[in-house]
């Protein structure tokens, strides 16, 4: 009695992606790509885990993986296969989802992608096609063209010269600490194939178990591109390929590893406001007399050196002006300019919308050293403000236009035990000359912004150092 | 609700969670690393995915695979960086992923610098990759915009299946301003066509390849024909148009500036007005044309080499002069500069 050979139930019935013919794959005669495809199709089937498998089909000769595979596909681009695989496992760690690549896709272009997918111990499977040349553009050279051999990128066959050698990716990835099982197999005579088989099955049921990442790296025949009949084929993966890429185990610690359940990703969507540090209390403005005209609606300009807290300066008046149902806006200097060079920061507090957000005329010039005042002195507005730190600046301003104020806030800060809060000494002394908010704002505020809590009661007292300077 | 004097990059984090959000792939850049660093902080405990990718190419193909997924998901880069994730946001709009892109903007070309440029404006609006795709396009210019226009990203992305960007430059990301929270998005849109992980999948396929080229002409009319539908999703923000004869037309944070100018030159007596679109695709043509009708001449400020003019000239349709001022490098001008330029080239 004939044996009834029944297709895959992880195999489409009928291939009707493809265009034309029916039931016929798209793979050359002798290609290694359709026997790599039963294989897995035998695994899914007898594992029964068709239905939560993700396939990634890569641009390659493979990139029609999906005409064949009844599962969820997901087709990719050029090397990124494991980037892609990488996402949707994230969002359905319960799912298998199989990265199916060739050595162009892999080796080449996405080399980084499945070394850093590899290191991160994604738990996919990455079942990685090694024929030593780009199959589907033609058959040009690819990282894992043997030395000699030639292609028509490499008509003269590849030379160690101009591109190197053979890329070994089973040997290199087994580097890694967190790949838990990798391969390399041959699919040549009944054997070998087994053995494809084995290692097929194994890279599976180590995603099942929920272990890590696998790959199983497979020397498989490309006939059209090496420009062989499938049997010449066959016979050069075990004459040559093999030579260069020995098959073996090259890592496996499944068995150091406990099989575990995946668990299913929970979102969090209740008391949003509290894990995202929302506050979550109605806003109300605090009321207090309006200050003088030529204070209101500032445009703040606050300059020093990075460290000087010159950014937290105009954090804590933008903070304390929004308390008082101001517009406000703040903007830093910002990146790596800020490394030990200047600061500054430009701050508007205003009752109507604010347009600019750049400070190019500043109703108020804060300069904490020399290079600062020197710079922006000529910017303030007449009849603006400018207050600076007379402690370490000892050229006063020259403009007579604006009204001045020098503070020795670096020596208020030295006396109360800390440089760093001459920054809340000017802010005293801001708040104390122009009115523009009452203490008890600022005080409210500044745990807001100061990240270290118990450094709160030093800048309370810095601030009334500074109220106090301008008082007497 | 609660206020908040919040940094913009950070609000785009806050509002995509508030917005559903669970998702996010990344790779650091000035001036756009807060969007990662505030994801990376706040992701895990809403029971959320921050994942530092190796590259900018890395993480706009895990978001591709994410939202393969169905789920809300998004990435965050500047202009270096979104010039590598161009193919992957290619795959994107051609399998029609619904995902969110922030570009917050830098100098260029090349390296260039870390200061605000708007030079991204071509590459966001026009598309980048290849291929005949768009992306919606909103661009934000505060910090509660920030906010608001991410989570709109998301509904929009998600209403027709298309990838949304929010576009912004360096300092509306650096800025920080008060932003009020809006309430979370109870539900997301169950998505019929994305992967589940179950028996059903074998019916899907997430994919943008088409050999056919008659398939693949269809698969474009298609595209075109949502695009045509996307057209209505336009948004803008007129400041003193009525009765203007010179209109201003900048986005991000040259609205800003020119906000100011249109302030100053209003409180002189001058008839000036301020068009901003706030969404670059669908850009607001109709309403330019229409103002052309009745004003006498645009004046479009740029922080790029002219990409935003040239829109506004295909809107004007040579019906009146569009005078042009930008600067490049990262340089913001003043609104006294920007008013000297109009003194000097708008003859009233
Ligand atoms: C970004 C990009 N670059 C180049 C190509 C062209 N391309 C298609 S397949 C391929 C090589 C695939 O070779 P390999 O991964 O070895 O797969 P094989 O066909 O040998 O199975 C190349 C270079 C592409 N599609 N996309
Ligand atoms: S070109 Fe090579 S890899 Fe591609 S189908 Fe033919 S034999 Fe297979
Ligand atoms: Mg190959």
């Amino acid at each position: 009695m004939a044996k009834i050979i029944r297709k895959s139930d992880s195999f489409y019935p009928i291939y009707e992606h493809k265009s034309g013919a029916k039931d016929v794959t798209h793979y050359c005669p002798g290609c290694g790509h359709g026997v790599l495809h039963k294989l897995i199709a035998e695994a899914l089937d007898d594992f029964q885990i068709r239905d939560r498998t993700i396939l990634m089909s890569p641009v390659g000769c493979s990139v029609f993986a999906y005409y064949y595979f009844r599962v969820g596909n997901i087709q990719c681009s050029h090397g990124r296969a494991p980037a892609v695989a990488t996402g949707i496992k994230r969002v359905f760690p319960e799912s298998i989802v199989i990265s199916y690549q060739g050595d162009g896709d892999l080796a080449a272009i996405g080399g980084n992608n499945i070394i850093q997918a590899a290191n991160r111990g994604e738990n996919i499977t990455v079942f990685f096609v090694n024929n030593a040349i780009y199959g589907m553009t033609g058959g040009q050279m690819a990282p894992t063209t043997l030395v000699g051999q030639k292609t028509t990128t490499s008509p003269r066959g590849r030379s160690v010269a101009n591109e190197g050698y053979p890329v070994a990716v089973s040997e290199m990835l087994a580097t890694l600490k967190a790949p838990v099982y990798i391969e390399r197999v041959a699919l040549t005579d009944a054997k070998n194939t087994n053995k494809v088989r084995h290692a097929v099955r194994k890279a599976l049921q180590i995603q099942i178990e929920n272990k890590g990442f696998s790959l199983v790296e497979v020397l498989s025949a490309c006939p059209s591109g090496w420009k062989m009949t499938p049997v010449q084929a066959k016979q050069w993966i075990t004459d040559y390929m093999c030579k260069q890429f020995p098959l073996g185990v090259f890592r496996d610690t499944s068995a150091e590893i406990e099989p575990s359940p995946a668990v299913k990703n929970e979102f969090i969507s209740h008391d949003l406001f509290k894990k995202l540090d929302i506050p979550d209390k109605p806003f109300r403005a605090v009321k207090s007399e309006t200050p003088p005209v030529n204070y209101q609606n500032p445009r703040l300009k606050i300059a020093g050196f990075g460290g000087q807290g010159i950014l937290l300066l105009g954090l804590g008046i933008a903070q304390a002006g929004m308390q008082m149902g101001y517009q406000v806006s703040w903007i830093p200097s910002y990146g790596p300019e800020m490394r030990g060079g200047t600061a500054n920061c430009h701050v508007n507090l205003s009752n109507k919308r604010i347009g600019s957000p750049v400070v190019s005329q500043p109703s108020t010039l804060i300069a904490m050293n020399l290079p600062s005042l020197e710079k922006f002195e000529c910017e303030v507005i007449p009849g603006g403000l400018i207050i600076y730190d007379s402690s370490l600046i000892n050229r006063p301003p020259a403009r007579k236009d604006v009204e001045v104020l020098g503070i020795p806030a670096t020596k208020i800060a030295d006396d109360l035990g800390n440089t760093r809060i001459a920054n809340m000494v000017i802010l005293g002394a801001y708040i104390a000359r122009t009115s523009i908010i009452p203490r008890q704002v600022v005080v409210d505020t500044l745990p807001v912004f100061i990240k270290r809590k118990n450094l709160v009661p030093l800048n309370v007292k810095a601030v009334d150092k500074g109220i106090e300077y301008v008082s007497q | 609700m609660g206020k908040q004097l919040i940094k913009g990059n950070e609000a785009i984090v806050k509002g995509a969670i508030l917005a559903g959000c669970r998702y996010f792939f990344g790779y650091p850049i000035t001036p756009a690393s807060e969007i990662a660093e505030a994801a990376a902080f706040y992701m895990p405990l809403v029971g959320g995915t921050f994942l530092q990718a190796e590259s900018e190419v890395a993480s706009i193909n895990m978001l591709y695979g994410a939202a393969s997924g169905g789920i809300r998901a998004m990435t965050a880069s500047s202009s270096p960086g979104i010039s590598l994730k161009q193919e992957g946001i290619s795959y994107c709009a051609g399998s029609e992923l619904p995902i969110v892109i922030v570009d917050i903007m830098r100098g260029g070309p090349g390296l260039g610098n870390i200061a605000p440029e708007q030079s991204d404006y071509n590459q966001m609006v026009k598309g980048g990759g290849h291929g005949n795709y768009k992306l919606i396009v909103l661009a934000p210019n505060s910090a509660q915009e920030m906010c608001d226009l991410t989570m709109l990203a998301f509904e929009l992305a998600d209403k027709y299946r298309n990838p949304a960007v929010i576009l912004a430059d360096g300092f509306i990301g650096q800025m920080m301003e008060p932003v009020e929270f809006p309430k979370a998005v109870e539900k997301i849109p169950e998505k019929e066509w994305a992967l589940h992980a179950d028996a059903d999948d074998e019916k899907k396929l997430i994919c943008s390849i088409q050999l056919d080229p008659d398939v693949l002409e269809k698969h474009n009319l298609k595209l075109q024909e949502k695009y045509k539908k996307i057209a209505a999703e336009v948004r803008f923000e007129e400041y003193y148009c009525d009765d203007a004869d010179l209109v201003l037309i900048g986005f991000g944070v040259v609205s800003r500036v020119l906000l100011s100018v249109v302030d100053i030159l209003r409180e002189k007596g001058q008839r000036i007005g301020l068009l901003r679109p706030i969404s670059l695709w669908p850009f607001p043509s109709f309403q330019i044309a229409q103002l052309a009708q009745k004003i006498k001449h645009f004046l479009v400020v740029e922080l790029s080499n002219g990409q935003l003019v040239d829109d506004v000239k295909l809107a004007v349709n040579g019906k009146k002069p569009v005078l042009f001022y930008n600067r490049m490098g990262g340089i913001v001008p003043s609104p006294e500069e920007i008013i000297a330029h109009i003194e000097k080239t708008v003859k009233a």
